[in-house]
């Protein structure tokens, strides 16, 4: 249930009225929430110790994270590290997150950063609470702190059984008053640092067990509330309706046509046409009734089985090197053997488990808003900016929406609910159809990758270029906040500013001679685009992954070597060497040159190994898999991960973060392709763009976690998802013989290239 | 065009005014409030949706109220509760399931059904049985895991 919270940030009072009351979101913030937490606090800002901390008189430790968890237990790890700073009871923390009024903005679920950034500063912070309660302590005591331990948040003077004072009792309800260094940035940048220093992860206790989630008894017995189940008083249902033809706009609307829904009305704003009602069942009527006349729109989208030819040809908007080491040029002439692979990958989907919602009210003067972004308090300044207010007039609460993996569709529920409260003067809820979810998410970007080495007459690898083409992973901005990046802001005269931004490999193959570069080109339809790119979970990653990891299985068959061996052959650094040695060994990788040979029966048996890196993670994946003769179905029946990203916080919830990752990109290498017509997305639902189901799931996902409590933690959200596809398609060609360099792996392509090889 | 309708939803009497074809997942969120089962692709294809109907797991996205006329409407949070949670419920919650958990009353709701018929299904009947579901956070291995216990769970709850 939502309870009523009343604020006190001074601050946010006098730039935004009447803005006192907030839904406390998540049911797990329990009773806490319920009693008013921050009297007399500063206002919030990142120097003020009390804007990340508060003990309440109960020895409530609450921590206000400014990024955020969508369900794979950031929340969790953020209480492990700050009830390990404190050295309080784990059930004694209470995290919350996703309100722009009570936390400040450390970028969001960004990029795997939950712990790896975001929990920097708020292990600071509790370190520095821990500082002044001791000083207090000691005071009170007369002694000196060297004399006082902590156990359970109650500190005791040692051998002194009578001298004894908790934290509620020192500071419970009080504020800190204390400054903290803060390095002056927002978003995933910020950190703060206090003069106190955070202990010595040798001495860690609660960082490194495995508490369950927090979030998980609400959802499964249906008590947690989603953004979709949002209702404020005198709330309209919108719904917003899209052309027939991606780009036309509306020249006319028969307004007549939904005279027969009771309460429904048009709203017209600009080029965005949508239908409100009191009713959601009347809106999602009206919506499919309303008759709207469109301009004459050119068709902007050649046919899906185009696209790679497409790229192929595609004027060059921004060419990038990142790695250019050797004369490359120089050695592939000199080599005397030079192999070449191109590789492609397909637009794809969000395809969240349901299409955005959002709820806004708003006022002359201020809004409020409820998201399911990952990035609220960015979605926060888009509303406001599309509304023309200022970022401190909204209020953004986050909600837990239908899933969220990156830049999807929440955004542009949250624009389309601003717009629409703001014409009709009453707050609107906004989920659209699921044709509006897969049709009109912003989409992973379609790419080719041309893979080229060159060999001595030993067979040594002398020269290696492995260059991508493709639309922008930053077509769409990774956050909302502006609506040049959402549909209802191009819509009312926002017009999207592309970024272009690719990827390289992340890996440390040593070459004598490497290149790595990437060259974007332009959306297909520079507005309000069906098919516009964004942050899909390790963007681009998957892409370029697939085609590295399979070429570099390319190259040990033109080398005649093992998979893994030719990989450690190439490696140096001793993360990267552990992860492959340990997954090799966990499966019993038997070494030997890929294909395994020619199988009999109908069942062909394969196994393949893909490595990469993320951002200080390190994984390697194989896979084991089995492919129908007949039907062209690769089963993955095993995967084997191993998994480095340094210090571990909660390895059993990271054992289901991996296991997610590994089945969720399974789905995007075996099944996941975004289809199109000339006039728009033509995969509008689950059966046009099926993911895995129940029965596709492997029998064993293997997961061997290293951890490396010397070396910070890393993120964990998106390195496993790296070499899954790779990993995939190396094994179909060690069970086959037959390399598919077109993502995904259908059923059909494999049939197909299984007959061209006269094994069918 | 509206008509009386009148259901059992989560063992409370439940009497609306509405449109016959309306999926009846409107009258349960719209009408009666209640903050289950979800809308995910209101064509029968996710799950999200999924309420039992006199126990046998529906997708309500494509059922219309009418047709849950004097019938009895369970929903995930009338299957059980924090202190009595459905043998399915218990065993999710063990298994920590759930990212977004968005899809959850697809897969508790049928895996529920099926185990009130199938009391020792193997793996390969439950992959069969849980066909047509939807998750996006890939969590199919944690889910296996919790409906074999589950299906462990009911077997000791029968015994004792």
């Amino acid at each position: 249930m939502t309870a009523a919270l009343r604020l006190d940030r001074r601050g946010l009072l006098k730039a935004a009225g009447a803005l006192v009351v907030s839904f406390a979101v998540p049911d797990i913030a329990g009773d806490a929430l319920a009693a008013d937490l921050r009297p007399g606090k500063p206002p919030l800002h990142p120097e003020e110790l009390d804007s990340w901390l508060a003990v309440a008189p109960d020895g409530t430790v609450t921590a206000f994270f400014g990024k955020m968890d969508m369900g794979q237990g950031v929340d969790v790890a953020i209480a492990q590290i700050v009830a390990e700073e404190l050295d309080v009871p784990l059930a004694r923390v209470v995290v919350i997150m996703g309100d722009t009024a009570l936390t400040l903005n450390q970028g969001g679920a960004s990029g795997s950063t939950g712990v790896q950034r975001g929990g920097i500063p708020l292990r600071n912070a509790a370190a520095e609470v821990r500082r002044l309660l001791f000083n207090q302590a000691a005071k009170r005591f007369d002694v000196p702190r060297e004399k006082l331990t902590v156990a359970d948040g109650v500190i005791s003077v040692e051998g002194d059984a009578a001298k004894r004072v908790s934290y509620a009792d020192l500071v419970g309800g009080k504020s800190f008053e204390s400054k903290l260094t803060w390095n002056q940035r927002y978003g995933n940048d910020l950190t703060v640092t206090g003069e106190a220093k955070p202990k010595d992860p040798k001495q860690y206790r609660l960082v490194g067990t495995s508490p369950p989630r927090r979030d998980v008894p609400p959802k499964v017995l249906g008590t947690l509330d989603f953004v979709t189940d949002i209702t404020v008083p005198n709330m309209l249902h919108g719904r917003v309706v899209r052309p027939p033809v991606a780009g036309a706009v509306p020249t006319g609307v028969d307004e007549a046509s939904i005279a027969s829904f009771a309460g429904a009305k048009v709203v017209r704003v600009k080029d965005l046409v949508a239908v409100v009602a009191e009713t959601e069942w009347d809106a999602i009527q009206a919506a499919e009734a309303l008759k709207v006349r469109w301009s004459d729109a050119a068709p902007p989208f050649p046919a899906t089985e185009a696209i790679y030819d497409h790229i192929r040809q595609a004027k060059v908007v921004t060419r990038q090197a990142p790695v250019d080491q050797g004369p490359v040029e120089a050695a592939f002439a000199g080599a005397a053997r030079v192999i070449e692979a191109e590789y492609e990958w397909p637009f794809q989907s969000h395809a969240s488990m349901g299409p955005a919602c959002a709820v806004v009210d708003t006022k002359p003067d201020s809004a409020t808003l409820w998201t399911g972004s990952q990035k609220p308090h960015f979605a926060r300044d888009g509303v406001a900016r599309i509304l023309g207010l200022k970022p401190e007039q909204v209020h953004g609460i986050w909600v837990p929406g239908p899933g969220s993996y990156g830049r999807n569709d929440a955004g542009d529920g949250a624009a389309e609910a601003a717009v629409l409260s703001q014409a009709t003067g009453r707050p609107v809820r906004v989920q659209g159809m699921r044709a509006d979810g897969h049709g009109w998410d912003p989409k992973a970007p379609a790419s080719i990758h041309r893979a080229r080495a060159g060999f001595d007459k030993d067979g040594k690898v002398v020269a290696y270029s492995f260059e991508s083409k493709g639309f922008s992973r930053l077509d769409m901005s990774a956050n909302e906040s502006s609506p040049n990046d959402t549909l209802a802001g191009m819509l009312v005269g926002h017009p999207p500013k592309s970024t272009a931004a690719f990827g390289v490999p992340a890996e440390s193959y040593a070459f004598d001679a490497k290149r790595m570069a990437w060259e974007t080109i332009a959306p297909l339809l520079d507005r309000a685009s069906p098919l516009r790119t964004s942050h899909l979970r390790d963007p681009v990653g998957p892409q370029i992954h697939f085609a590295s990891e399979s070429f570099m299985d390319e190259m040990a068959v033109a080398a005649g070597a093992d998979p893994v061996e030719f990989r450690l052959r190439h490696l140096r650094a001793p993360r990267d060497i552990a992860v492959i040695k340990a997954a090799a060994e966990r499966a019993g990788w038997q070494t030997r040159p890929s294909p395994a040979g020619r199988q009999s029966g109908d069942t062909l048996r394969g196994r393949g190994i893909a490595y990469a890196q993320r951002a200080g993670t390190v994984v390697a994946v194989i896979s084991e898999i089995e492919v129908d003769r007949r039907t062209g179905r690769i089963w993955p029946r095993r995967f084997v991960v191993a998994h480095d990203c340094g210090l571990i916080v909660n390895p059993e919830t990271l054992k289901r973060v991996i296991e997610g990752n590994i089945v969720q990109t399974t789905s995007r290498a075996l099944f996941e392709e975004v289809t199109f017509d000339k006039n728009g997305v033509t995969s509008l639902d689950w059966l046009g763009y099926p993911i895995l189901e129940i029965g596709d799931a492997p029998e064993a996902i293997d997961v061997v976690l290293i951890d490396r409590p010397e070396i910070a933690p890393s993120g964990a959200g998106e390195g496993s998802t790296r070499p899954v596809a790779g990993a995939l398609a190396n094994a179909l060609f060690d069970a086959t013989g037959v390399r598919i360099r077109r993502a995904p792996l259908t059923p059909d392509r494999v049939k197909a290239a299984l007959a061209q090889l006269g094994q069918l | 065009m509206r008509q009386r309708i009148s259901l059992t939803v989560n063992g409370k009497p439940a009497t609306l005014d509405a449109d016959p074809d309306m999926p009846l997942l409107y009258a349960l969120r719209g009408d009666l409030g209640l903050k289950n089962p979800h809308f995910g692709c209101g064509l029968a294809q996710c799950g999200a949706c999924t309420v039992h109907i006199d126990g046998v797991a529906s997708r309500s996205c494509g059922t219309p109220v009418s047709l849950a006329e004097g019938r009895e409407v369970t929903t995930l949070d009338g299957l059980g509760t924090a202190d009595k949670p459905h043998p399915v419920q218990q065993a999710f919650i063990q298994e920590d399931v759930p990212q977004c958990g968005y899809c959850t009353s697809g897969w508790v709701m049928t895996a529920a059904a099926f185990l009130e018929e199938n009391k020792a299904p193997t793996d390969a009947e439950i992959r069969d049985a849980l066909a047509g579901l939807k998750c996006r956070c890939g969590t199919h291995m944690s889910i296996l895991r919790a409906v074999k216990r589950a299906a462990l769970l009911m077997a000791e709850r029968r015994r004792t």
